[in-house]
């Protein structure tokens, strides 16, 4: 043969190709793809999962049921609400804790570690355990609260009441994820080349300028890629959610994903709840592709 | 000037170093606690003001480990005085062991479903991460779009008709049905994260074997894989955090036989209520492997994240 290679001892090059992707295309299709197409099918049908009766094609009707019923619209602002302000104080803390950390001082990598902690753990587990933290009485929260400002800990319930239980949610979580907004920030603050410092010193830029014009810039695409990691996770946030608060009290911190366990999983109305996941699927989706355009504008620059 | 003007002042550093190790150490507390917790008693646990120091006791992994049965004083008394350890502590409440409860086997679920799925997932996604990377697949870009979006669904709108195709096969409540989901919810990450550990091998390395007279196959299992094994590792350390911490799926999938450990944790019940130092024991015993996991291999971790984020 010509060519150096010897293609003719073993398998050929497009034969170990598909032999490798094949076993990975075939587990994405049927646990994937293959439910996906089920569920849009589903969506259309009065189909329940506990009943071993005839399903009917209902048309549009349970998308029509789900946009014009006004609890998914209060559902649709718990979740709002959540990520909101878990990304607001996760970009805050996280940007400052990598700031300070990128300081260099001694032992930076190991308090680092700790920090990360939160996040490598299961939030099912965690979250459960806040609970017991956020007592009144003998919950350590509500000590630590009531010990720096005064007051009876036994005056007020975290998970227990309505205005308080959506605060909960967005402290646990941005406990849990702080850590992870600040590893990628401070990727992003490593990426500064030390020369375009030193190239601001000789034009006698102000430190607080420098900040500005170079530090802020160069880590924003960084910044910008946390938040939409975020902001998906937290969309389908469930775990935590349903430990801490189970989407109580009421249906206050009752989240998309609660929700729809609830409609599915409880009502059994497999058909609508499959409506309600398409829905939810094209608003990430959409939402996502949006946020990935603007994104790459803000990098080319 | 002679020092750097990049390099922060020592004032500086220690500003810093003194407001991250303070937020590290109010950050850790809530895991302080669960640790301690668990070795508090029942009445220590709920004690106002909270308890910092504490007479240590095994009471809560006792409970954890074994469902009790209330007997009156009669029965106690003829039963003689406890043989072990543990039947003394729970002879003090009036209780007798009467069995070993199913932590333990909630335990070892979540570890032959965490192994098993982290294996099938490194491996599946090593080599198709190799083939994407090395040679030419049609429709490549749509293929790892497609495999990176389907981490966009919320794991209940999935579970519906995994539920039903799973209630369909048998697989329902089944180690295999668990594997195999886990596997190909981390299959995306698996292949993406493998992909650019693949990338940075250069492809003169197997040019060179085939020359020498290695197939592709013989290339591939002795050149590629060693220089990938840390990327390899790190990406299996990833998915077993993924498969040990899941729990939608678990929750909605699983109730007897193949359980894991984060849906029954929650459920361990004492006398009126949560039984929280034997709860904090089964969290502890779960929770502190990967803790210990992950200040050990610190570096490879971090990097992990971040590297697998930027990617994206």
């Amino acid at each position: 043969m010509a060519s150096p290679i010897k293609r003719a001892k073993g398998l050929s090059d497009r034969a170990i190709a598909w032999l490798f992707v094949g076993p990975s295309i075939f587990l994405l299709l049927a646990v994937n793809i293959f439910p996906l197409i089920w569920t849009i099918n589903l969506s259309f049908t009065n189909f329940k999962a506990n009943r071993n009766r005839d399903v009917e094609y209902i048309g549009l009707r349970n998308y029509e049921r789900i946009l014009t019923d006004s609890d998914t619209w209060l559902t649709m602002q718990a979740t709002a609400h959540f990520l909101f302000w878990t990304i607001f104080f996760q970009v805050l803390i996280g940007f400052a804790l990598a700031y300070l950390i990128n300081k260099k001082f001694k032992g930076n990598d190991l308090w680092t570690t700790i920090i990360v902690l939160p996040m490598m753990l299961s939030p099912a587990v965690v979250g459960n355990f806040w609970t017991f933290l956020y007592q009144p009485q003998i919950g350590l929260f509500n000590y630590m609260i009531t010990f720096f400002t005064g007051g009876d800990p036994s005056s007020f319930s975290m998970i227990g009441e309505v205005a308080l239980a959506p605060w909960a949610i967005v402290i646990v979580d941005t406990w849990m994820w702080t850590p992870f907004v600040m590893l990628i920030c401070l990727a992003g603050l490593r990426s500064i080349p030390d020369s375009i410092y030193e190239a601001a010193e000789c034009d006698r830029a102000s430190k607080w300028r420098q900040f500005w014009t170079i530090t802020i810039p160069m880590v924003l695409p960084f910044l910008m890629l946390a938040v939409l990691f975020r902001g998906i996770e937290n969309f389908k946030m469930f775990d935590l959610v349903v430990q801490l608060t189970g989407g109580g009290p009421g249906s206050t911190t009752e989240v998309t994903s609660i929700n729809l366990k609830r409609e599915a999983f409880e009502k059994w109305r497999t058909g609508y709840a499959s409506a309600y996941a398409v829905i939810l699927f094209v608003t990430v989706f959409g939402l996502a592709s949006i946020y990935v355009k603007a994104l790459n504008k803000v990098k080319d620059r | 000037m002679s020092f750097s003007v990049t390099e922060p002042s020592l004032r500086q550093k220690w500003i810093a170093g003194v407001l991250v190790v303070g937020y590290a150490l109010i950050t850790i507390l809530p895991l302080i606690w669960i640790i301690t917790t668990g070795f508090k008693s029942p009445a220590d646990a709920i004690a106002y003001p909270p308890k910092v120091f504490f007479e240590p006791t095994l009471e809560g992994y006792v409970n954890l480990f074994t469902t009790r049965t209330r007997v009156t004083d009669e029965t106690l008394a003829a039963l003689g005085p406890p043989t072990t350890w543990y039947d003394a502590i729970v002879r003090q409440y009036d209780m007798v062991i009467a069995g070993p409860s199913r932590y333990g086997e909630r335990f070892l679920n979540s570890v032959i479903i965490g192994f098993g799925s982290t294996f099938l997932s490194v491996f599946l996604g090593t080599i198709a991460a190799y083939a994407f990377s090395r040679f030419r697949v049609p429709l490549k870009d749509d293929l790892l779009f497609f495999i990176l979006s389907t981490r966009m669904m919320p794991p209940i709108a999935v579970a519906i008709p995994i539920f039903l195709m799973f209630r369909q096969f048998g697989l329902n409540d089944t180690h295999l049905g668990m594997i195999m989901l886990y596997t190909a919810v981390n299959l995306s990450l698996s292949v993406w994260l493998l992909k650019g550990f693949i990338d940075e091998i250069p492809v003169e390395y197997e040019e060179a074997a085939l020359i020498d007279g290695y197939t592709r196959f013989q290339a591939f299992i002795k050149v590629v894989l060693p220089q990938a094994a840390t990327g390899i590792a790190s990406t299996a350390i990833f998915c077993l955090i993924f498969a040990w911490n899941e729990y939608a799926f678990a929750v909605l999938l699983t109730s007897g036989t193949a359980q894991t450990a984060p849906p029954f944790i929650p459920t361990i019940i004492g006398v009126g209520g949560q039984d929280w130092p034997a709860v904090a024991a089964g969290a502890t015993l779960f929770l502190v492997p990967v803790m210990v996991f992950t200040i050990l291999l610190r570096k490879h971790l971090l990097r992990g994240i971040t590297f697998g984020a930027v990617r994206k």
